[in-house]
């Protein structure tokens, strides 16, 4: 990827773009082709890759089998480079009073952040999910609905690619026909459990993921995501054309150097460069907004991490897209005369009710899947069937004892195997030689995990604010955050786990491993989409950016990631990032065209 | 960020300066001193190791045992980790021993990484190799590569599985038990390991038609997802 140094940043750009992941992707995508130039800083390094992916590499040719390690912690070939849960340099703190509450934070430092290694998983939000307080009295609403959000649902859709089937299921909305790309088959284990999940009354159905199943239609979509606008359609037709379609193989976790699944740097990016708009400075650690005697952002303060120097790039607007709590950080640390309590925070909500999701798992090994003939189920290198939230009506009728729901995704198939030992020892008893080998071969696919992604209820008592000893290697104040799991949590997890264990039981299979109840529920920040930090609402008072993603107290600085969250449905956040950034920044292109920034 | 997935990464750990470590080092004193009282420490005490392969290796080109760190074991202990890789993993129909793909290099590489995890199977492994040289000078007056296979065996059914284990073998059945797994773990990190378990993958196809009509009809399901050109 063409990068500038930060002494060959130009005198001012329109918009100073901070993250270079879902949000800043999106974000210098649409600015871009509407015609603004623009400055993107990503705290990493440059990445490419076309040239840097270890597609077909087996594990042996990695260190340790390709296993997980502290300076590679989703594995040897995961596409994450120079960061993870700890960035040398960079630290953070935590305050909790049990281990389960101890929030860890995920943080690449590459061009293109996490949308270079994400699950893909690409679901909307639905119409209950953006007025959840009105449903249950708890939390938030958003001063949007799914109506103001869809046109850019379907936007994205289009522009990424996603494949998946409309199946009309309560509060999972339909993408409108033709959008979607065609769902892959179901492998056998998801069609197992399809089959036998219908017994709980459990829809299971194709999942939606950003992975092309077919190449995008570059003749007709450019031209419905930017109508009238020839110049930006040839951008986009250019680099549509260049990508590949899935060739049913390999993790997506690695990354994609054909371009079959989304990441920002193979889909967003280019086209963002090729208008010849867009400068990226990687390596440009963001200190902070800097603002005029006006009030107004006027550009941001960031350290050359290449020299060490601290930089500034000026610009009219600020985007924020540095990851939701990396721009708490950047909020907080914003301090001036007007604004002592950091940027934004006239509300006092900066850092306040962060989300992630609630993940809580189970393994099975079912008997009817051992010793299967031999059959390729690499698939679409993720998942392919999943089971959305289907208790709407339980919840509603007081059957539940907690709010919010989760979906359940299915982790199963002859994945590529090495580095894990294929037979438990309880199976093997004991079996080595040519026995072993046989043990091996029976119980290879044969396990199925079930995993929930649901929705944390906001609280109070998670937050992040600026740790008043500890400083990053720059003098730069670090966050610190604080963490409390309610029993809405709690008992979600609970019944998740209780569903599993029925539906492992309905496949015919026995549970593995089984803490006490509840012992599955992920850590803070384990499964990354930690979001808010920055709500989103009507009232300059209750939030911190109005419905455009804009902050209330600074007119011309714009949250472009998950950090305006009023709520984390179950449906994974990045799909929503990325609408709501092309929507924020369709409103700055206006406003800018007004002059009213 | 992720799906879920089946093995989810349970090391977890980060770099703290000295500084920081001493800082950590007080608060557990204060916490143990004030039960239940909050306190604030760098995210995680467990340090890089610094002498890893660092946060960004090359990761397209293939590395062997020994690039990123010293390799630790002797002639003795290679030679008697090769002999019991491939009693855990002989030739056979199914396909190579582990020593012909490498597989006691892979497991040298493993103990002697200076991550957490793999220092903690150091001991388990090399005292092991060790016990295994003894017992076999004691039962046949030969360490354990230069016995029959019958010897071989002799040992082996005595240490393969633990809780079947007389309480003298205790210790070495939990060795064979982690052995025989880091052996797996190498072995089937290969192709020629995909092939004796029967994973087909890793190759490009130009469609994707999910499982073959046995594997249906073994299973009593059908292809629920509709063709769309």
């Amino acid at each position: 990827m063409p990068m500038i140094s930060a002494e060959q940043a130009k005198s001012e750009y329109d918009v100073a773009i901070v993250g270079s992941g879902a949000g800043g992707g999106q974000s210098a995508y649409t600015l871009t082709l509407a015609g603004l130039r623009c400055v993107m800083l990503e705290a990493g390094r440059s990445y490419d890759p076309s040239t840097e992916t270890p597609m077909f590499n087996s594990p042996n040719q990695a260190p340790l089998m390709g296993n997980a390690t502290p300076d590679k912690p989703f594995g040897f070939y995961d596409a994450t480079v120079g960061g993870g849960w700890q960035v040398p340099g960079e630290p953070y703190t935590t305050v909790y009073q049990s281990s389960r509450e101890r929030f860890t934070w995920w943080r690449p430092r590459m061009l293109g952040g996490r949308t270079n290694h994400w699950g893909r998983i690409s679901l909307r939000n639905g119409p209950y999910d953006f007025n959840p307080r009105s449903r249950d009295g708890l939390g938030f609403d958003w001063p949007i609905s799914y109506d103001d959000v869809e046109p850019y649902y379907t936007k994205v859709e289009m522009l990424i690619g996603v494949y998946g089937t409309n199946e009309g299921l309560e509060n999972t909305p339909n993408s409108p026909p033709g959008v979607l790309l065609p769902a892959p088959k179901g492998r056998a284990a998801e069609l197992l459990a399809q089959k036998h999940a219908k017994k709980l009354r459990i829809p299971v159905i194709s999942v939606h993921r950003a992975v092309l199943t077919r190449p995008l239609d570059w003749q007709t979509i450019p031209a419905r995501l930017h109508p009238g606008n020839a110049w930006a359609q040839r951008m986009v037709a250019q680099e549509m054309r260049a990508r590949l379609a899935c060739f049913w193989a390999t993790d997506c976790g690695r990354g994609c150097y054909i371009r079959a699944n989304y990441q920002s740097t193979t889909v967003h990016l280019p086209p963002a460069l090729a208008t010849g708009n867009l400068d990226i400075i990687s390596n440009a650690h963001a200190r902070e907004v800097l603002i005029g005697k006006n009030g107004k952002a006027t550009g941001v303060a960031f350290i050359d991490k290449t020299t060490g120097k601290e930089m500034r790039v000026k610009a009219k607007a600020v985007v924020l897209a540095a990851g939701a709590c990396e721009s708490v950080r950047i909020l907080l640390n914003s301090k001036s005369s007007a604004f002592p309590n950091g940027l934004a925070n006239s509300s006092g909500l900066v850092g306040k009710y962060i989300m992630d999701t609630v993940g809580a798992s189970l393994l099975g090994h079912v008997p009817a899947l051992e010793s299967l003939p031999p059959h390729n189920e690499d698939g679409a290198g993720g998942d392919h069937f999943y089971a959305p939230w289907w208790l709407y009506q339980q919840q509603k009728a007081g059957k539940l004892d907690f709010a919010r729901g989760y979906h359940i995704e299915l982790g199963s198939s002859r994945g590529m195997p090495g580095g894990d030992d294929p037979v438990p020892d309880d199976l093997s008893r004991g079996s080595y030689g040519t026995q072993f080998k046989e043990d091996a071969r029976r119980y290879f696919g044969s396990f199925v995990g079930f995993a929930s992604r649901g929705e944390m209820v906001p609280n109070e008592n998670c937050y992040a604010d600026l740790d008043p000893n500890v400083k990053d290697q720059w003098g730069i104040p670090v966050l610190r955050f604080h963490w409390k799991w309610s029993d809405h949590e709690i008992n979600q997890a609970k019944h998740a786990e209780e569903t599993f264990a029925e539906l492992i039981q309905a496949v015919g299979g026995t549970v593995r491993s089984r803490g006490k109840r509840g012992d599955s529920l992920e850590n803070p920040g384990h499964i990354i989409h930690e979001v808010g930090g920055a709500l989103i609402g009507d009232d300059p008072k209750k939030s911190v950016c109005n419905q455009w993603n804009q902050t209330w107290d600074v007119k011309n600085v714009f949250l472009c990631d998950g950090a305006p969250f009023a709520s984390n449905a179950d449906k994974n956040p990045t799909l929503t990032i990325m609408a709501l950034a092309w929507r924020a920044c369709d409103h700055l292109v206006d406003e800018a065209k007004k002059g009213s920034l | 960020m992720s799906e879920a997935k089946l093995s989810l990464p349970v090391a977890v750990s980060g770099q703290v300066s000295r500084r920081e470590a001493i800082r950590w080092v007080m608060a557990a004193v204060a916490a143990s001193a004030l039960p239940g009282q909050s306190i604030a420490q760098p995210a995680r005490r467990a340090a890089f190791p610094g002498n890893g392969y660092g946060l960004d290796p090359k990761l397209l080109d293939p590395h062997k045992p020994g690039a990123f760190w010293p390799l630790t074991f002797n002639n003795a202990q290679r030679a008697a980790a090769t002999a019991l890789a491939d009693v855990v993993i002989p030739a056979d129909h199914l396909g190579p021993a582990a020593s012909a793909v490498g597989v006691p290099a892979m497991l040298d590489e493993w103990v002697s990484a200076p991550y957490p995890e793999q220092q903690a199977d150091r001991p388990v492994i090399l005292d092991g190799l060790t016990w295994l040289d003894a017992e076999s000078e004691n039962r046949f007056g030969k360490v354990f590569s230069q016995l029959l296979a019958d010897q071989k065996r002799a040992i082996c059914d005595d240490i393969c599985f633990t809780p079947a284990a007389k309480p003298q073998f205790r210790k070495a059945a939990e060795f064979f038990s982690r052995f025989r797994s880091l052996c797996a773990s190498a072995y089937y990190a290969t192709p020629e390991g995909w092939k004796a378990i029967g994973y087909v993958g890793n190759v490009p196809l130009e469609r994707f038609d999910g499982p073959p009509p046995d594997v249906l009809d073994k299973l009593a399901v059908v292809q629920t997802v509709k063709d769309e050109s």
